[in-house]
C-alpha cells in the first residue's frame, strides 16, 4: 500500500500510509484505539476506498470497489466483531456468500460438499472446528477460528486480523497465536491489527505502528516493551502499576456460599467464598466464563443468588435491588461497557449521572437540576482526563478508552465503601489502561475495598493484593501476586496440585 | 488565500465568515431531519399532483390529444393542480378573498378565521395520542394501542360529561379527568404485562384496541346510555357545562387545542428535564445498561404506558368534548392510528408531534374544501398523508433524489472528539 490517506470529513484517519507485507511473514499493525489501524485495513479489504495512494497485489495496482475484489486478489479479513450468522451452523456459515449449488442457478445448496470443504481446509491448517455445530454454541475462540477458516477456504494469501485476541483468554490466545505461526509457515501472510505489545512481541515478524493516521515507525520485535508503547501513545508510558503495599483493614465485603444459576439454569457460581477488606484489592483472576460474570451480578442484585449470603459491612445485600446496592456504597464498572456501562446516545454529562440522576444535587424524585449536572460534569471531565470536545457530546463519539473513563468517572464520584470494576481495561488504549490503573489504586488507598476481575493476568497480577483464582463456579485458591505466572496460569486450567487434570 | 503578511489579517477574518455561510449552506443542504421533512412534503405534493391529473377524466381527455396540441392539456393540468392545492390552502390556513372581505367590512372574521379553526379543530386531540405514541416509543415501547385508549377516554369521559351533574368549569375538570384516567388503565394493562411477564406491547394493545371498540359499541346501546329519543346507536347528549369552550359558531375551535399546547409543554419537560423522563429515554435506548446503573426497566415501563395511555385518553376526551358532544360508534375516528403517523412525522420529539398535528389537521381541513370545490377526492388527502409519511420513513430516498450530504459528516465537531 503506498501513500494511502483516508478523510472523514475534515479528519484525516490515514495520512500517506506505505506499508509492505512480505509473504509467509507476519505483520503486526500496532496503534491506539482510533489511530487509524481498522480504517486502513478496511482499504486494503475494499470496505472502504481511498481518496488518495494506491493499492499493489504483487506489483500489480489494483482498485478494490468490494471485498469481493479483495478476496478475488487474495485478501482475506477476520473482523473484531464476528460477521457470523448464529443460528447457521459453522459449514453454512462458511459457504455464505460462497454458496455451492447443484442444479443450475436454482438449484440447491451443496451441503455435503461445503461439509467437506470445512473439514479439508480445518485439517490442512491444523484449525479444529465442527462443521455441524450451530455458531451460536460455539465459546468465542471457536468462532473466531471459524471466521479464519472461511477466509482460508476462500483460498486467500494474506489474511488480515483486527484485534483477534481482545475476545480471547489466555489459553485461546496461545492457541491463535500457534496457528498464525503455522499460517506464515506454510507462505501466508498475516496482518495482525492490535494494541496488545506482548503478542506483538511473540509473533510478529516485522511491527508497524501507527499513530492519529500516521506511520511512526517500522520496527522488529526485538524492540522493547517500553518503547513499543512511547511509540504507540507518543510520550513514555509506563505499562507497570506503581502502588505501595496495601495496608487493608477491616472486612468490608464478606460473600458466604454463594450460590448463582446462569440464565440456562446451570450452576454457575457453585459456594463462593470471598472477603475484600478495605484498602487492598482483591482480584479474581480466571478464565471467561467460570462464574465471574454471574458472582459480580449476584453481588450487584443484577442477578438473583440461589443460596448464600453477600455481606456488606454488616447489612446483608442479598435480595437487594441494583439501586439499593448502589447506594449502600458500591461502585461497579461493569464487564461489557456498551452494553452496560454507557447509553451511547446519552450526553457525557448525562452518561456521569445514569445513577445518581434522582438524588441531590443532580435532581429529585421529580425533576432534574441540568446546571448541577453541567457543572459536575464538566469538573469529572477534568479530573479525569475524558477526551471529549465537550460534556454535550454523546458518548458514542468516544473512543473505548475515553468511554471507559466516563464510567469510571460516575463509579468514583461518590463516596464508595466496595469498588466492584470488571474487566476494567478491556478494549482501551494503552494511554488510558495507565490511567484507569492508577485511579483504581487510588481508590485502594483512601481505604476503598476493591474487587477487581479481569481474564487478563497481566492486569489482576500488576493491580491486586490478592488473587483468587476462580475456576467452574469455585474459588480454588487465594494466592499472592508474587506467585509466578505459570503456576496461577495453571490454577487458571483448574490443576491445584501437580497432577494434571482434564482441561480444555 | 494571499501570503503577503499585512493582509493575512483580514483575509483570514473573511474566510473566516466565508466559512460560516458556507458551514451554513452545508448544513441546510445536508440531510437533517427539518430538510428531509420539508422535501418529503414537498415530494409528497409533487407526486398527488400527478394523481389529481389521472383522477381528473376531463383533464386526463385532453392528453389524448397531447402531440397535436400539448397546450390543452398543460393548461388544464396546471390549472386544475393549482386549484386544488390553492384550496388545499384557503381550506387549511386563510383564503386571502375571505380576509380582504373581513378588512373592506363586507365580511366577518368568523369566515375568515374559518379556516384556521378547522385545522386546529381537526389537530388537537391527534396532539395528544401523537404525544402518547412518541413518548413510548422515547422509551422504546410501540405503543400501537393509542386507539384504543383514545376510545376508552372518549367513552368515560362522555360518560362523566352527561351522567352526572355539577357546576360549570367544575364538570369539564372531572369529564378530562375521567378521560384521563380511563385512559391511563387501559395504558396500563399493557404495560404491567410487558413488565411482569414480557407480553409484546404491540400484541397486547392491538388486542385492547379491538376490546375498547367493542365495549364502545356495546356500551352506548345500553339503557341510561343510549339516548332515549333515538334508535340508533347514539349516547345522550353531553351536559355544556362539561364542554370545552370554544369560538362563537360556525366555528369550532375549542380549548382542547390550548390544552394540547399546554400538554406538549408538559410532556417536553418530562422527557428532557424530570427524572422519569431521564429513565424513560435510558431505558428506551440501552434497557441493560438501565438496568446496571440501578433503575427498575419494569417499572418504567409501566408509568410510560400509564402516561401514554393517559395521554391518549385526554386525546379522546378532548375529540368528544370539543367536537362530537356525544357517544357514537366512531365518535374516535382514527385519532389514534394517525397518531402513529404524527408521532413519525414529529420524529418523536414533543413540539414536533405538535407541530406534526397541525398538519395532520391542515391537510384535513384543506382536504375538505378541496373536495368541495374542484371535486378532488378527500382520500387524496390520505394519500398526501402517507407518501409523507413513506418519505420521511424512507430518509435513504429523499436522500438520494436530492443528491443530499449524510448529515453525520456535515455535523462537525463531534466526530473530533473520536481521535484517530
Amino acid at each position: 500500500m503506498r501513500g494511502i490517506t483516508k478523510r472523514f470529513g475534515d479528519l484525516v484517519a490515514n495520512d500517506h500510509i506505505d506499508i509492505t507485507v512480505e509473504p509467509g511473514e507476519v505483520h503486526a499493525l500496532l496503534g491506539e484505539n482510533g489511530a487509524g489501524k481498522s480504517t486502513l485495513m478496511n482499504q486494503l479489504y475494499g470496505l472502504l476506498q481511498p481518496d488518495e495512494g494506491e493499492i499493489l497485489v504483487d506489483g500489480e495496482k489494483k482498485v478494490f470497489r468490494s471485498p469481493r475484489d479483495a478476496i478475488a486478489a487474495g485478501i482475506g479479513m477476520v473482523h473484531q466483531h464476528f460477521m457470523l450468522v448464529p443460528v447457521f451452523t459453522v459449514a453454512e456459515n462458511i459457504a455464505l456468500g460462497a454458496e455451492e449449488v447443484r442444479g443450475g442457478p436454482l438449484g440447491w445448496l451443496d451441503r455435503r460438499r461445503s461439509r467437506r470443504d470445512v473439514l479439508e481446509t480445518s485439517k490442512r491448517y491444523g484449525l479444529p472446528v465442527d462443521p455441524d455445530a450451530l455458531v451460536e454454541n460455539l465459546p468465542v475462540g471457536a468462532q473466531q477460528r471459524v471466521e479464519i477458516v472461511k477466509a482460508l477456504t476462500r483460498d486467500v494469501d494474506l489474511l488480515i486480523l483486527d484485534e483477534p485476541t481482545a475476545v480471547l483468554t489466555p489459553q485461546e490466545t496461545d492457541e491463535l497465536l500457534a496457528v498464525m505461526r503455522s499460517l506464515a509457515e506454510t507462505g501466508k501472510s498475516i496482518v495482525f491489527i492490535t494494541h496488545k505489545l506482548r503478542e506483538v512481541k511473540a509473533i510478529a515478524d516485522r511491527i508497524t505502528v501507527i499513530r492519529r493516521g500516521r506511520t511512526v515507525g517500522t520496527t522488529s520485535p526485538d524492540t522493547s516493551t517500553d518503547e513499543l508503547a512511547a511509540l504507540m501513545v507518543g510520550r513514555d508510558v509506563s505499562l507497570e502499576v506503581t502502588k505501595t503495599p496495601a495496608d487493608p483493614g477491616r472486612e468490608v465485603l464478606e460473600v458466604s456460599g454463594l450460590i448463582v444459576e446462569d440464565d440456562r439454569g446451570v450452576r454457575v457460581v457453585d459456594g463462593v467464598d470471598l472477603a475484600v477488606r478495605s484498602g487492598e484489592v482483591l482480584g479474581i483472576a480466571g478464565v471467561q466464563g467460570n462464574g465471574q460474570t454471574e458472582l459480580v451480578e449476584a453481588i450487584m442484585g443484577l442477578r438473583e443468588s440461589r443460596a448464600g449470603s453477600v455481606v456488606l459491612e454488616g447489612q446483608n445485600l442479598a435480595g437487594r435491588t441494583t439501586k439499593q446496592v448502589l447506594r449502600a456504597g458500591v461502585g461497579y464498572v461493569p464487564e461489557d461497557r456498551s452494553l452496560d456501562g454507557v447509553v451511547k446516545d446519552f450526553t457525557v454529562a448525562e452518561n456521569l449521572v445514569l445513577d445518581l440522576y434522582d438524588r441531590a444535587p443532580f435532581g429529585n424524585r421529580f425533576s432534574l437540576n441540568p446546571k448541577a449536572i453541567d457543572e459536575s460534569a464538566r469538573e469529572r471531565v477534568d479530573q479525569f482526563d475524558i477526551r471529549t470536545s465537550s460534556p454535550h457530546s454523546t458518548v458514542g463519539t468516544l473512543s473505548g478508552g475515553n468511554q471507559q473513563k466516563v464510567v469510571v468517572a460516575r463509579e468514583m464520584s461518590r463516596p464508595l465503601k466496595l469498588l466492584i470494576a470488571s474487566q476494567p481495561t478491556r478494549g482501551v488504549d494503552v494511554g488510558s489502561i495507565e490511567f484507569i490503573h492508577n485511579q483504581i489504586i487510588h481508590e485502594r488507598d483512601v481505604g476503598t475495598a476493591v474487587l477487581v476481575v479481569s481474564s487478563e493476568l497481566d492486569e489482576v497480577v500488576g493491580l491486586a493484593d490478592r488473587i483468587a483464582v476462580m475456576y467452574r463456579g469455585r474459588i480454588l485458591a487465594v494466592v499472592s501476586p508474587d506467585m509466578p505466572r505459570e503456576e496461577i496460569g495453571l490454577l487458571m486450567a483448574g490443576v491445584v496440585t501437580q497432577e494434571a487434570e482434564d482441561t480444555e | 488565500m494571499t501570503t503577503e503578511a499585512p493582509e493575512k489579517q483580514p483575509a483570514k477574518k473573511e474566510e473566516q465568515e466565508e466559512s460560516f455561510v458556507k458551514l451554513f449552506l452545508h448544513n441546510l443542504w445536508s440531510a437533517n431531519t427539518v430538510v428531509v421533512t420539508i422535501l418529503s412534503i414537498f415530494l409528497a405534493l409533487l407526486i398527488g399532483a400527478v394523481l389529481i391529473v389521472i383522477s381528473d377524466s376531463e383533464v386526463l381527455a385532453t392528453f389524448s390529444y397531447f402531440t397535436s396540441r400539448p397546450s390543452d392539456a398543460l393548461t388544464a393540468s396546471w390549472d386544475l393542480i393549482s386549484q386544488a392545492y390553492a384550496d388545499l390552502f384557503k381550506g387549511a390556513i386563510f383564503d386571502p378573498a375571505a380576509v380582504q372581505a373581513w378588512f373592506d367590512g363586507s365580511g366577518d372574521w368568523k369566515t375568515a378565521l374559518n379556516p384556521l379553526s378547522e385545522t386546529l379543530t381537526y389537530a388537537a386531540p391527534l396532539v395528544f395520542t401523537g404525544l402518547s405514541v412518541a413518548i413510548a416509543f422515547r422509551g422504546g415501547l410501540f405503543n400501537i394501542g393509542g386507539q384504543g385508549q383514545a376510545v376508552i377516554g372518549c367513552v368515560t369521559a362522555g360518560v362523566a360529561g352527561f351522567a352526572i351533574g355539577l357546576p360549570a368549569g367544575l364538570h369539564l375538570v372531572v369529564a378530562l379527568a375521567a378521560g384521563l384516567i380511563g385512559g391511563a388503565l387501559w395504558g396500563f394493562l399493557p404495560g404491567l404485562l410487558k413488565a411482569r411477564t414480557g407480553a409484546h406491547e404491540v400484541i397486547t394493545t392491538i388486542m385492547l384496541n379491538y376490546t375498547a371498540t367493542l365495549f364502545l359499541g356495546w356500551l352506548i346501546l345500553q339503557n341510561g346510555v343510549q339516548d332515549p329519543d333515538r334508535t340508533d346507536a347514539v349516547s345522550k347528549t353531553i351536559e355544556s357545562t362539561a364542554g370545552l369552550p370554544a369560538l362563537p359558531q360556525p366555528l369550532r375551535v375549542h380549548l382542547g387545542i390550548v390544552l394540547a399546547v399546554l400538554v406538549t409543554a408538559g410532556v417536553a419537560w418530562l422527557v428532557n428535564r424530570s427524572s422519569f423522563g431521564f429513565e424513560l429515554r435510558a431505558v428506551g435506548v440501552n434497557p441493560p445498561a438501565a438496568r446496571t446503573a440501578g433503575m427498575s426497566v419494569g417499572r418504567t415501563y409501566i408509568k410510560l404506558m400509564v402516561v401514554a395511555g393517559a395521554l391518549a385518553g385526554l386525546g379522546g376526551a378532548v375529540q368528544v368534548l370539543g367536537t362530537a358532544d356525544r357517544l357514537t360508534g366512531q365518535v374516535a375516528g382514527n385519532i389514534g392510528f394517525d397518531g402513529l403517523l404524527v408521532a413519525l412525522l414529529g420524529r418523536n420529539k414533543p413540539w414536533g408531534t405538535l407541530f406534526a398535528a397541525i398538519l395532520y389537521g391542515g391537510l384535513r381541513a384543506g382536504g375538505n374544501l378541496m373536495q368541495v370545490d374542484v371535486g378532488v377526492s378527500l382520500e387524496l388527502v390520505t394519500v398526501l398523508q402517507a407518501l409523507i409519511v413513506i418519505f420521511i420513513a424512507a430518509p435513504a430516498l429523499v436522500k438520494a433524489i436530492f443528491q443530499l450530504r449524510d448529515a453525520r459528516t456535515a455535523r462537525l465537531g463531534t466526530s473530533m472528539a473520536k481521535g484517530w
